[in-house]
């Protein structure tokens, strides 16, 4: 039983498992914030933070909660979920790049 | 035998077969790989949905921008309650594959409280907006930005009910093997709303209020 328990903690997560991605969760939830509600830097450092921190915690909660890894048991998720992203940022990059782009010259 | 179950989809079903008493196959690896497939598309429509928000989110037509209607500790606050609530059904994923149905019960039911306290702040967000002459149809921003945080919220209603559902399950029946993949299922799709709200909190609120 013991040795079932192992092997459920390493593809379900474990308690510390899922606590190290909450703190972590928690840290880059509260840094982005805390910069946008002091003022204290530029908006062009702010967009920055904010996207950085957005991408690491978008990692961490697929890492500690949604258990995406290149384990034998989750490597068809993880591949599945690379191949969606690349199409997302196709989907996304190119929408706002096409209509960015005719705006401005629209503009000019 | 839980070595087989978690090693590969592939495996013939009387090679993986639980140990719990249930007259099915064991297909729970490939019934989660099909709702993570759903997930991914899922995944595409909130792209796409972000995508519109991001080309439309200066057309305020002499309207409010982000920064008048934006309030961050609000948001905060909502971002918390959602944070608490993916640890908690985590706590409640770990129960339910040791068998423990009370403890799945309450992890569940305070996921369940926390999902529903989210919805409220939002439906209260919306009525506020809508109250103040901000609704939906009042500039294109406005549009895209109701329908972005509006259907990710109908998707938590959706995980909420089908979290009642799964409550009543696990009180009925307890925690055989069909159950526990059902709450597998529910798991990605809670977590997987977190990811989103992560891209909202900070491509809407965040950036919206600079």
């Amino acid at each position: 039983m013991s040795d079932s328990g192992t092997e459920m903690a390493a593809s379900h997560g474990s308690v510390s498992g899922y606590l190290m991605g909450f703190v972590l969760a928690v840290v880059l939830t509260v840094i982005p914030f805390a910069a946008v509600m002091s003022h204290a830097l530029s908006k062009g450092s702010l967009v920055v933070l904010i996207v950085s921190t957005a991408v690491v915690q978008v990692l961490v909660h697929l890492k500690y909660f949604l258990h995406l890894d290149f384990s034998y048991s989750s490597r068809e998720n993880t591949f599945t979920f690379l191949f969606t992203a690349l199409v997302i940022l196709l989907v996304v990059g190119l929408s706002v790049w096409i209509i960015y782009s005719a705006n401005h010259m629209m503009m000019g | 035998m839980n070595t087989m179950n978690t090693a590969i989809a592939g495996v013939p079903p009387h090679m993986a077969q639980g140990d719990h008493g249930d007259e099915h196959p064991d297909s729970s690896n490939i019934t989660t790989f099909g709702f993570w497939i759903y997930l991914m598309t899922d995944c595409l429509l909130f792209a796409s949905v972000f995508a519109t928000y991001a080309v439309l989110f200066m057309n305020t037509a002499g309207g409010p921008s982000g920064p008048d209607i934006f309030e961050l500790p609000y948001v905060a606050v909502e971002t918390a309650t959602l944070l608490v609530s993916s640890i908690t059904y985590g706590f409640a994923m770990i129960a339910a594959h040791q068998q423990k149905r009370s403890q799945v019960l309450g992890w569940l039911m305070v996921t369940f409280a926390l999902g529903a306290i989210f919805i409220a702040m939002e439906v209260n967000e919306f009525h506020h907006l809508i109250s103040e002459g901000y609704g939906p149809s009042r500039s294109a921003f406005l549009s895209s930005f109701f329908a972005l945080v509006g259907m990710r919220g109908l998707h938590v209603t959706a995980g909420l009910v089908w979290m009642v559902v799964l409550l009543l399950e696990v009180t009925k029946k307890g925690l055989p093997k069909r159950t526990v993949t059902r709450l597998s299922c529910l798991s990605l799709f809670w977590h997987f709303l977190d990811v989103v709200w992560v891209c909202v909190f900070s491509v809407v609120y965040l950036l919206g209020v600079l």
